[in-house]
């Protein structure tokens, strides 16, 4: 007789992990490959520190590109002189630790990485389970400072499609490529990921019992509780514009390809 | 349309048990529920099963059907393939009692732990008034049937016989942030979420959500929103700082009122 899991003394003795018949593993496969895959490319772009500027376009990895010596025309380019390494790296840790910290993909990763568990009903691998009450994965409680950070780097990822708007060689408005239409629709997703957050459901007015009495909150509660329940899908797709946005600044400025352009002036 | 379909169900008792077989009539419309029904009336009038009101509101014939966790009376017939071998097992995080029938005085006793809804001192029973807008978010949670499959379901207690102490289980944290949003209940729960309920020990997978026979987002609307609670109270130095800011200024509201 187990000593513990699911066939604890007293428990009905059925002795299989899980008796679902479903092909339940497919769900937490696919995340793990999903996930592992950015991860992988994500961190080969954040290291390699090159080809992120095809003008106009920057990529999404980079901005804002604070050391003094990004390429010209990846905002703002400083102030941090004494920087070495991939100007990235000075800023990639705020998405990353924003999605980490998600309460949809602590869902996502927790089901498919540690299989904690791996699906609803299937039985754990670990002997013992402390859950989100020690270090390091107390933490996650923070989530709301990575939520402000991701809000500021949003302003600059809006920016950067704004500027998108300019022609490549001497800046002027009135120019629409693919890389245009890409780094927009991009920033469109991140925002609607960051505000169907759980955190920005808290702060505009989830946190207030009397809505009766802030009918400005409840409105602003009512709107990202919409959007908070497609959460999981802006989640997905934003992770997928992202990779898009670089990916698509990295052939340009390795010369792989050229821009197709819809529109100049 | 009738046929006679193949089923595994779990009979035996703490001492030990097995999965056993059976041939059982099928008719159009049934649910699982009738299945077994007729397993006592045919095959096994000594099978124990707990049920109630075949319309899944009396949430006691929680069970686990092909190992999802379901109410037998819920499960449609239909939602299986005629060829297909369905087993049929007892809720398994908690103490089997005798065949599906299982002991659930777990959830009893974290009911009971619970501190019940305090509204302020001097207003009397009858002067009860709030707005629809201040309740809609509890009235969802006032659905729960107390099925308890969500308890069941919940990995922390299922996977972890020892967790059992210090964990509650989605049904009782919802049941502590359904009070904590009530507009007239003037107990800070947070604390009591955290040290007593132990809310650290949701890392909010959903199968809860997923396993619940009132589809109440019980994830999305009532974990994560109270976890949101405990972090202004807990983890968050600013809201703290702000926190003690209104204290000092008078903004904020004295303890024993409703809260803000």
């Amino acid at each position: 007789m187990a000593t513990t899991g699911v066939d604890a003394p007293g428990r009905a003795q059925i002795g299989a992990s899980t008796l679902r018949t479903d092909r339940w593993w497919i769900q937490p496969a696919f995340t793990f490959g999903v996930l592992t895959a950015f991860v992988v490319y994500s961190a080969w772009r954040v290291f390699s520190g090159q080809y992120y500027y095809a003008s106009p376009y920057v990529s999404v990895y980079f901005s804002p590109c604070l050391a003094t010596d990004c390429a010209e025309g990846a905002l703002p380019g400083g102030p941090i002189s004494w920087w070495w390494l991939s100007p990235a790296l000075l800023t990639a840790w705020i998405p990353l630790t924003f999605r980490f910290s998600c309460y949809y993909y602590r869902k996502a990763y927790y089901r498919s990485f540690w299989m904690s568990p791996p699906a609803c009903a299937v039985s754990e691998p670990h002997g013992k389970y402390t859950g989100e009450r020690r270090l390091p994965l107390i933490m996650n409680n923070l989530h709301r400072y990575t939520f402000y950070l991701a809000l500021l780097l949003n302003i600059m990822l809006t920016i950067d499609a704004v500027l998108a708007f300019r022609t490549p060689n001497d800046y002027q408005w009135g120019y629409v490529g693919v890389g245009t239409l890409i780094l927009t629709a991009n920033a469109v997703c991140l925002w609607f990921y960051t505000l169907s957050c759980h955190s920005c459901r808290n702060a505009v007015g989830g946190r207030i019992t009397h809505f009766s009495k802030h009918p400005v909150r409840y409105k602003m509660w009512t709107v990202v509780s919409k959007l908070n329940a497609h959460h999981m899908m802006w989640a997905w797709i934003s992770l997928g514009t992202v990779v898009l946005a670089d990916f698509y600044v990295y052939l340009l400025a390795s010369g792989r390809i050229t821009d197709f352009v819809f529109f100049t002036v | 349309m009738g046929y006679s379909a193949k089923f595994k169900v779990w009979r035996g008792d703490d001492e030990g048990g097995a999965l056993e077989d059976f041939d059982v009539d099928v008719n159009e419309g049934e649910v699982v529920l009738d299945i077994v029904h007729r397993l006592q009336a045919t095959q096994a009038p000594d099978l124990a099963v707990r049920w109630n009101c075949k319309a899944g509101k009396c949430g006691s014939c929680s069970a686990e059907v092909n190992g999802k966790p379901r109410l037998m009376c819920m499960t449609r017939m239909s939602t299986f393939d005629p060829a297909e071998t369905i087993t049929i097992t007892p809720m398994r995080t908690f103490p089997v009692i005798r065949d599906l029938v299982t002991d659930v005085s777990y959830n009893y006793t974290k009911a009971r732990m619970v501190p019940a809804f305090a509204p302020p001192a001097d207003l009397e029973p009858g002067d009860y008034r709030m707005a629809q807008v201040d309740v809609e978010r509890s009235q969802e949670f006032r659905k729960c049937i107390e099925c308890f499959l969500c308890n069941n379901t919940c990995h922390a207690v299922r996977d972890h016989e020892d967790n059992k102490d210090g964990f509650s289980g989605p049904r009782f944290l919802m049941r502590i942030a359904e009070l904590d949003m009530h507009p007239l209940d003037t107990v800070d729960r947070r604390d009591v979420a955290v040290e007593d309920h132990g809310l650290g020990y949701c890392n909010i997978t959903k199968c809860c959500t997923e396993v619940c026979p009132e589809h109440i987002h019980i994830t999305d609307n009532a974990l994560i929103p109270l976890k949101e609670r405990v972090a202004d109270k807990k983890y968050d130095p600013l809201f703290s700082v702000s926190s003690l800011f209104r204290k000092a200024t008078g903004r904020d509201k004295a303890p024993e009122t409703p809260k803000g």
